[in-house]
């Protein structure tokens, strides 16, 4: 529905966005997600109106967008910082956008009723902005961007100022919204657990290119660069030279005296090409006895635990000096744990728990 | 406690002291009668007769003067007529200056607010002056004006009512731009952005939504310019002409030409009970205004 063709902005001499093509389809929940100055911000305003691409087009619906002015698209969007008219009443809010069409009144009543029953704050309509709470005024923005019908509706960081439990419960309810509504969403966000919970596609921006779109189970399990798996999560990246011992299959050498690492991967690796693995650490086992028919092994000493309360992740330090993370979940109290601190332990993962990337 | 009192007790001195005690001066100076004498009134405070028979001798005898002689309360509704006009003009002259500012690089608006500022580094009437060789016959607009081509006969401007609202508009500006500036500085552009983005055209945007934010800024920068041209003297004795009716004017022709003090005194506490009026409404919005921040 969306394409961005060869888009490239700058701001004087600097370049927002890099010669960026990319689809967004239908009725989807697509997440920008990168550090703060990656060009995520500058690509929704484009998407809004407000900022023009210096070069290529984007398209909505096949349609160029650049002679359209914002009040013209059919894009609504929900400012980081609310934005909602201090002098306005929350219905007022709420049907200033539709009382720009020219909507019969009793209409406007109706849709404005109708978006106020779907983010349950009837009894807020007469209220100020300012006489709500942080989490009633982001519905208010929510509600406000969905009463004119958007074909698209753009979250600027929309739950950056909210706390952490307000934050997950506001991630379902915009996920029920979008299903029942059928709008698409174009979030923005520098939280990856909130782009990985909301979103059906992810596109992991840096320095004004995108670097990976995917689903987010794509993103998190493969990885297509040592940036996006370093990005999203925990991962401990293992740097070595990698050799073919089979089909789909290389041996790692990665550190002096250590046996190589098995790793599968459908992508080729020459003979002797340098070569990064990636391994989640929940997918690296912890042992206190040495575990047998394993893919991979390897010795180390305890040098750190942070308990997380229902899972611990353990800093594991090889004799090279190396430290690789191991997460295990505290299935047991923790007075009964089998290892502690400066303890010697087994790390093993499977030749399919890690994903083998190029330089 | 002591302390506090003592906090409060300082500006409410100075009011009594600077307002109060001038203002029932003059209060009974309008209750008294004229005199040829040193003070030009009577009676004065006795010891020997006592407060009764001095206070027995004050009379509404001037009020009842003014409401008789036409010529003040129509002086009244001149000076009201141009004080409104002129906050009028003062607005849509400052109004935009006010935005522009507020719009500027944040680099640039410590030195326009500089330049709004400036005029009161000279004396507000040798400015009056500067105008006065501006606008009249032979002055340099005219001779500008003449050498353009524009006009081949002077234009008659000084001694003129647009004389008077040209040297007000010109005086009271910054006391409009201000205000204006202060509300619109604080003034959220995303608001703007949300307001296109919801189908508002740039006019509309602002109408409905800078205009409103405004609001208070308008109201505190108009109170400031009509309360003090209604009784403004110097400009309209300096840049109008005889046909200009203001009852500052009018008051300064009785204190000095007529030295009739009880009749002036008169005319002057009767500006002041009219000056009441929106002077509690400025108030109120500056209550409004401050409310609406917390």
């Amino acid at each position: 529905m969306i394409q961005f063709q060869n888009v490239t902005k700058r701001f004087g001499e600097f370049t927002a966005i890099d010669d960026l093509t990319i689809g967004i389809y239908e009725k989807e929940f697509f997440a920008l997600l990168g550090p703060s100055g990656c060009g995520k911000t500058t690509m929704m305003r484009m998407l809004a109106g407000f900022e023009s691409p210096t070069e290529g087009a984007i398209y909505l619906a096949g349609q160029d967008m650049a002679p359209v002015p914002p009040n013209k698209r059919a894009t609504n969007m929900m400012f980081q910082s609310y934005a909602l008219f201090p002098h306005l009443s929350i219905w007022e809010n709420i049907a200033f956008g539709l009382k720009r069409e020219a909507m019969p009144k009793h209409d406007i009543r109706d849709r404005v009723d109708e978006m106020l029953r779907l983010t349950r704050l009837e009894k807020f309509a007469s209220r100020k902005p300012h006489q709500i709470s942080g989490g009633q005024r982001q519905r208010v923005a929510l509600a406000r961007s969905l009463a004119k019908h958007p074909k698209l509706l753009l979250l600027d960081e929309p739950l950056g100022a909210l706390d952490k439990k307000l934050r997950q419960d506001t991630q379902f309810e915009l996920m029920d919204i979008q299903e029942k509504t059928g709008t698409t969403f174009v979030i923005v966000t520098h939280d990856q657990e909130e782009a990985m919970t909301v979103a059906s596609r992810v596109a992991v921006m840096d320095h004004g290119k995108i670097i990976q779109v995917s689903t987010p189970d794509r993103i998190y399990e493969t990885p297509n660069s040592v940036y996006v798996a370093d990005f999203i999560g925990e991962v401990n990246i293992i740097d070595g030279v990698a050799t073919p011992n089979g089909p789909e299959s290389y041996a790692l050498t990665w550190q002096d005296g250590q046996a190589p690492l098995n790793v599968t991967s459908p992508h080729t690796f020459s003979d002797g090409q340098k070569a990064h693995l990636a391994i989640r650490p929940e997918k690296v086992t912890i042992n206190a006895e040495k575990p047998t028919g394993v893919d991979n092994l390897v010795q180390g000493k305890i040098l750190d635990i942070a308990y997380l309360g229902n899972i611990s992740t353990y800093h594991v330090e090889l004799p090279s000096g190396a430290v690789i993370k191991a997460q295990s979940a505290n299935t047991r109290r923790i007075s009964r744990r089998a290892f502690t601190w400066e303890d010697t332990v087994w790390l093993s993962w499977t030749a399919t728990a890690g994903v083998l990337l190029a330089e | 406690m002591m302390r506090r009192f003592f906090l409060i007790s300082v500006p409410y001195v100075w009011l009594l002291a600077l307002f109060l005690v001038p203002f029932v001066i003059v209060l009974k100076i309008s209750l008294s009668d004229v005199e040829l004498a040193r003070p030009p009134y009577t009676p004065h405070f006795d010891w020997a007769t006592g407060v009764w028979a001095f206070l027995s001798e004050l009379d509404f005898e001037n009020f009842t003067w003014l409401a008789e002689d036409d010529l003040y309360w129509k002086a009244y509704l001149s000076s009201f007529k141009i004080a409104l006009i002129s906050t009028l003009l003062t607005l849509l002259v400052g109004y935009p200056m006010a935005y522009a500012m507020a719009r500027a690089p944040s680099e640039w608006r410590a030195t326009l607010m500089m330049l709004v500022i400036l005029p009161f580094w000279t004396s507000f009437l040798i400015r009056v002056y500067a105008w006065m060789g501006i606008l009249s016959n032979e002055g340099f607009l005219n001779q500008f004006l003449m050498w353009t081509g524009v006009i081949s006969e002077p234009l008659t401007i000084l001694n003129t009512n647009t004389a008077v609202y040209i040297g007000i508009v010109y005086t009271y500006l910054p006391f409009m731009i201000l205000p204006i500036y202060a509300a619109l500085e604080r003034l959220d552009e995303s608001l703007i952005e949300a307001a296109e983005d919801l189908g508002c055209s740039r006019l509309s945007a602002f109408w409905l939504v800078t205009i409103p934010l405004s609001k208070t800024g308008i109201i505190a920068g108009s109170f400031l310019v009509f309360i003090p041209v209604l009784g403004e003297f110097v400009i309209p004795s300096l840049l109008g002409g005889s046909d200009t009716l203001m009852i500052g004017k009018v008051l300064w022709e009785e204190f000095f030409s007529n030295r009739d003090w009880p009749v002036a005194s008169a005319v002057a506490v009767v500006l002041l009970l009219l000056l009441i009026i929106p002077i509690v409404l400025f108030q109120r919005n500056q209550q409004k205004q401050q409310e609406a921040e917390q």
